[in-house]
């Protein structure tokens, strides 16, 4: 802060309150020309409208007091906190050493036990009831906004609980997922197939997860799939775990298994994305999410 | 007070006050009233049943909850504010107003810019800024009626012929010469088009400069307006002088000096700097005083009068709505200290601390002026029915009471949810599960809102009524001359 805005401030603001106080006790001495009424009551003489009439009453005590308490009270406030342009007050407050000092506590009171669980295998924390706890605390308020409160996804957002892995089952395949993120990258083919062939494809698709279907339109669906789907969901179509591609066999679908569904997605691509979480709550806290999402598995 | 009920055109229009502007503001204060707080009652359900609409875009929680703002503001109390100030200017300068052409446009601009704000807001055409969402042609709109209001009003006050200037016109004067300043300065921005355009503000400065604005529309609009509403219907419903003269004066300087540092409360533990947040909190603090002393200076001019309040209900209204001012302006002080903000700030008890001002103070104070002016400017002794200004101030009282006694607790409840940690770090309770606990007090909100809306169907009932048997409702009233 410059110093003319340092001085601005500090005249500024010891100005205002000075005139306040200053005000009050002069308003408070000052003397009115009254006027006597009839009924023994002193009033400034002044009227308006016919009959309004102000009374000579003077400030109540008491509301003097509440005034004088604030403004010493502020007073004393702009003396120990920052407040007068540069000066920092006498506490050396400032709310960025506040949260500060109160991360150093809360750290101080739970880090050796996150060291503690930080040292254990994914496996071992998966079965660690207070490890599963605590990620289940930690799941709640940083992946539940997608995935929801019970893990069971939503459209777009894949199902935590079921047995279908769409980047991979293995311990370190869940971690990567989630300290890293994943970009899922499924191309639009709706210039390339046409209205046609995007329906042809995706009445194929449906044939791959055993729902009885027109034949020759899966027939000629076959055809496309070769051409532009096998080389990510494979010839078989079991999807591809290192690529993101969802198996096509299960019926389990991320964005909908119903026809237009499918002919969207095949016609316009997908892009989930699921972000890394490695620079919002670090390695352990991530290996814990990991080992709450693997317990959700073991029964 | 002597009125002479006189033919208009039996003497000179200058010989009389300009009333008509007057009624019209006052009719339109209860027609909007409805509309801002129908909305408002919708807005309430949108919360717990959230698919109420259909999904409709322009009838989304989003569009609404600005039109409601804007409406019960700027449409319900700005009328009232335009109504009483027209007529107390007039009764207490003994001047017809300064132009009745300017007057009759202020009416018709005003009304224009909220139709124009009914359109705009449901179809999402917004500034961004709370209380002050309207698009640059609106706003523009608003500062050429408010210009034209402070020519009016001022032109009146020059051209008074009681030499003293009534406590109720300086109140009423500085809420006028302040919005003009607030509006014209937070809503600079640069045009992008006929609906859409970008404030000059950035950052952290913008914040401020909109909190600046948003805190004194609260200071300035709903206080100091409503205050000069107060100082000339307390004393003329109670029939008694105000309290003190002193206590007007030393409340008013200092309420309008220290009011202007406000604002950056609403910024805490923000990116604003600390010393600016000191500053917002102190001066918050020092408000206190100022602000209670137009409290005891309206609730002590009944004093040697207390038993009207038995027969009386619309000096009820106003006595009630002194209360519920004397709540708030303790409550905001104790919520702009940090601490206390830190559990209050973004929980529902924030719209308990608003309602009780907007419904207990503005509501009840604008609803009582207009029993009181109402009759007066349709030429009749009173209200068609008291029975049912009865009805209207129960219905009021316990709405006002259900909301904010329902907003407290889901606040507190709120914050302290909110805070609560588990010993690993994690926080003990996700959001969804503070909205759950949240739903019963939701319920008791809307209730609250329905109760308030419903006693404004007894007044239109009972203004309809004083009006229709009215025998000379639009007499002009002669200007008393001088002896």
């Amino acid at each position: 802060m410059s110093t003319f805005w340092h001085w601005y401030i500090t005249i500024i603001t010891i100005g205002t309150i000075a005139v306040t106080v200053w005000f009050l006790i002069w308003s408070s001495r000052i003397k009115v020309d009254a006027a006597q009424e009839d009924d023994g009551s002193e009033t400034t003489g002044h009227v308006w409208d016919g009959d309004l009439k102000e009374l000579n009453n003077p400030l109540p005590r008491w509301w003097m007091g509440l005034f004088w308490i604030t403004i010493v009270f502020s007073v004393v406030y702009l003396i120990l906190y920052p407040g007068l342009g540069r000066f920092q007050g006498v506490l050396g407050w400032s709310q960025e050493s506040q949260y500060e000092q109160e991360m150093e506590v809360a750290r101080a009171s739970f880090e050796q036990r996150y060291a503690a669980l930080g040292a254990l295998e994914l496996e071992q924390l998966a079965s660690n009831p207070e490890a599963v706890e605590i990620g289940r605390n930690l799941y709640a308020h940083n992946c539940s906004t997608c995935h929801g409160s019970d893990a069971r996804g939503a459209v777009g957002y894949p199902n935590l609980t079921d047995d279908h892995w769409i980047w991979g089952d293995q311990p370190q395949q869940v971690l990567t997922s989630i300290v890293n993120g994943r970009q899922a990258a499924m191309p639009g083919w709706g210039a390339v197939l046409g209205d046609e062939g995007v329906l042809e494809t995706a009445i194929f698709v449906q044939q791959l997860a055993g729902e009885s279907v027109d034949p020759a339109m899966a027939a000629a669906g076959e055809e496309h799939y070769n051409q532009v789907c096998l080389a990510c969901h494979g010839p078989q179509g079991k999807g591809n775990p290192i690529l993101g591609a969802p198996n096509l066999t299960s019926g389990v679908y991320t964005y909908g298994g119903d026809l237009d569904t499918l002919q969207y997605t095949i016609r316009n691509g997908r892009a989930g994305v699921m972000p890394a979480q490695l620079d919002l709550i670090g390695e352990t806290r991530s290996r814990l999410v990991t080992a709450y999402i693997l317990s959700l598995h073991d029964e | 007070m002597n009125q002479t009920a006189t033919m208009s055109g039996s003497i000179a229009t200058d010989q009389t006050y300009n009333d008509k502007v007057v009624r019209q503001f006052a009719v339109m204060t209860i027609v909007w009233g409805i509309v801002g707080m129908l909305v408002g009652v919708i807005i309430a359900a949108q919360l717990i049943w959230p698919d109420l609409t259909y999904g409709i875009s322009w009838l989304s929680y989003g569009r609404l909850r600005p039109l409601h703002t804007n409406a019960v503001i700027f449409a319900f109390g700005g009328s009232a504010l335009f109504a009483t100030s027209y007529y107390v200017v007039q009764r207490t300068c003994h001047a017809r107003l300064f132009s009745d052409t300017l007057a009759s446009f202020t009416f018709w601009g005003w009304n224009a810019v909220i139709v124009a704000a009914a359109i705009t807001l449901p179809l999402g055409l917004t500034m961004g800024k709370e209380y002050a969402e309207l698009e640059w042609p609106i706003a523009l709109l608003i500062a050429v009626v408010w210009v034209s209001y402070a020519v009016v009003f001022f032109g009146t006050i020059v051209k008074r012929k009681i030499k003293h200037i009534y406590v109720a016109n300086w109140f009423f004067g500085a809420f006028i010469l302040t919005v003009a300043v607030l509006h014209i300065v937070n809503n600079l921005a640069m045009p992008a088009g006929l609906f859409k355009s970008y404030s000059v503000y950035s950052g952290a400065v913008d914040a401020m400069v909109q909190w600046w604005y948003g805190h004194n529309a609260v200071g300035f609009f709903l206080t100091a307006g409503f205050l000069g509403m107060m100082y000339y219907f307390v004393p003329r419903q109670a029939n008694r002088p105000i309290y003190s003269y002193r206590l007007s004066i030393v409340h008013f300087w200092s309420l309008i000096a220290i009011y202007m540092w406000a604002g950056p409360h609403h910024l805490h533990y923000t990116s604003l700097p600390d010393w600016a947040q000191t500053l917002g909190m102190i001066f918050s603090l020092i408000l206190l005083a100022p602000s209670w002393g137009g409290m005891i200076n309206g609730i002590m001019t009944l004093s040697g009068a207390w038993h009207k309040l038995r027969t009386d209900p619309i000096l009820r209204f106003m006595i009630v709505a002194l209360s519920f001012y004397g709540m708030s302006t303790f409550e905001g002080p104790m919520m702009s200290i940090k601490t206390v903000n830190a559990l209050s700030h973004y929980t529902d008890w924030t719209i308990g601390h608003v309602h009780s001002g907007a419904l207990g103070w503005v509501a009840m104070i604008s609803i009582g002026c207009l029993y009181s002016l109402l009759p007066r400017v349709w030429g009749v002794e009173k209200m068609y029915s008291i029975k049912a200004i009865e009805w209207h101030f129960w219905t009021s009282t316990i709405g006002t009471v259900l909301y904010i006694v329902a907003m407290w607790a889901a606040g507190l409840m709120q914050g302290i949810m909110w805070r609560t940690f588990n010993d690993d770090g994690t926080l003990t309770y996700t959001f969804i599960e503070v909205l759950a606990r949240t739903e019963p007090f939701y319920m008791l909100r809307l209730l609250g809102g329905i109760v308030f809306l419903s006693g404004m169907f007894f007044m239109v009932w009972n203004v309809y009524k004083t009006w229709q048997t009215a025998p000379n409702r639009s007499a002009s009233v002669a200007i008393p001359q001088p002896a």
